[in-house]
């Protein structure tokens, strides 16, 4: 089989495409979907990619622009959303009321979506720090920031156990 | 001096917990932990985390590959697809869009008060609209490819009755995949689009109007942006998902490149 044949190069990343699309998105059939729209960009602008290069910061970043791309069509329709923390609810751990969050999926969720990808990206996908930052077109030291406060506010969801009630109203 | 190691860092802390620090930051780390605690907990717990959200997905990738994602499946859908189905979707859309892009502009500046849309507002609107509606498409994001570029140039110049070259962005990172035409206003516009290697989508727009010519005007929307700009009977717009600072630079690539290229051709100036 050819070094540059798709089936060899692409097959062996799906796993990981999928987990990171699952994450993502929570619905393993929407996660899935995201997945095959992501193979088929990658088919179609195979020409595109330089040979020898590892394919998985590609492969990511072509996932993860389809995700945003997804989660802007859906908001456009409604207030303007951006995506950023700034936007989400702070954690209120002396809250009455708020859900138990054990668990570390249910956690991930409540993340601002780049802090998300980067956990995700880095801390279960293995890419480097370098790669991350290409997949989502930010500069390193940006990135290096950005986990420190994604792991920190994962950490307090993770201690209080709780979200706070905003997020809760569907 | 020469003995001083750097400081600790936010960066050293991040990669402690990735398990990535070289020897030298680990001590370096390890020294700093020492004598902050506090500082040691939290990177004990945030690894405790990140195994967490490991294990928590590994099943996930454990599991058998669904065979709608296996690549020969896919290879042999886009071969099957490869016909004409697309097209008739395509003018399906193309008429939808006229129709959409026109009330839009309608919505949105016919508040009283307003008196008139200025020509670059409408040029900046319609492209902005036509770039949303086509980006998203996976199977036929284009009518033409860029594969028949000589054809396709040829056809949007003739229909818009203007030399119409597709401007090579390759420098820039920006690929032509192909272009179509749409109905703006009362006339035709033709929509090229560009994709980067990372999948992110641009589109460049060119429609008659009449207006005064006019600098880059600026459009922010929720998913792109636009730079839009009015030259002696020609509106122009230029959209990607990029800011202000990432678009300028394709913006001004495309003036100097269209414009070299409607003065050789001069089919509508003089």
């Amino acid at each position: 089989m050819s070094r540059t044949d798709p089936t060899a190069l692409l097959e062996p990343q799906i796993p990981a495409l999928r987990r990171y699309a699952r994450a993502l998105v929570g619905d393993p059939d929407v996660a899935d979907d995201l997945v095959q729209d992501c193979l088929e960009r990658a088919l179609s602008r195979w020409w595109m990619r330089r040979p020898g290069e590892d394919p998985r910061p590609w492969l990511f970043t072509i996932l993860r622009n389809l995700h945003l791309d997804r989660l802007r069509q859906r908001r456009r329709q409604g207030r303007a959303v951006a995506i950023d923390e700034d936007a989400m609810p702070a954690i209120a751990p002396d809250q009455d009321g708020g859900l138990g969050v054990r668990d570390a999926l249910a956690a991930l969720e409540l993340l601002p979506e780049e802090q998300k990808s980067l956990l995700l990206l880095v801390g279960v996908e293995d890419l480097s720090y370098e790669e991350a930052a290409r997949v989502l077109g930010i500069p390193i030291g940006t990135v290096m920031s950005r986990l420190a406060r994604g792991r920190q506010r994962f950490r307090a969801i993770l201690e209080t156990g709780r979200i706070p009630l905003l997020r809760r109203v569907k | 001096m020469s003995g001083e190691r750097p400081p600790i860092g936010e960066d050293d802390l991040v990669a402690a917990v990735d398990g990535r620090l070289t020897p030298e930051r680990a001590a370096a780390v390890d020294a700093f932990v020492a004598g902050s605690p506090d500082v040691g907990a939290r990177i004990a717990a945030e690894r405790r985390d990140r195994e967490a959200l490991r294990e928590a997905l590994a099943p996930i990738a454990a599991e058998p590959i669904p065979s709608r994602l296996r690549i020969a499946a896919l290879q042999a859908e886009r071969r099957r697809r490869g016909g004409g189905l697309g097209r008739i979707a395509a003018a399906g859309l193309i008429f939808a869009i006229g129709m959409g892009a026109g009330a839009a502009v309608t919505r949105r500046y016919d508040d009283p008060g307003t008196v008139r849309v200025p020509a670059y507002a409408t040029v900046a609107e319609e492209a902005s609209a036509a770039h949303r509606t086509f980006v998203v498409e996976v199977a036929h994001p284009v009518e033409v490819d860029a594969g028949r570029e000589a054809h396709l140039v040829g056809w949007l110049s003739k229909r818009l009755g203007r030399r119409i070259v597709a401007p090579d962005l390759a420098g820039l990172g920006w690929k032509l995949i192909g272009g179509r035409l749409l109905p703006a206003g009362t006339t035709a516009a033709a929509q090229l689009m560009y994709e980067d290697a990372g999948g992110k989508r641009m589109t460049l727009w060119v429609q008659a109007i009449d207006g005064e010519t006019t600098a880059f005007r600026f459009r922010k929307d929720a998913t792109s942006s636009t730079f839009a700009w009015v030259d002696r009977g020609w509106g122009f717009a230029v959209t990607a998902p990029l800011d202000r600072d990432g678009l300028l630079p394709i913006a001004e690539a495309v003036y100097e490149r269209l414009d070299a290229g409607g003065d050789a051709g001069a089919a509508g100036r003089s």
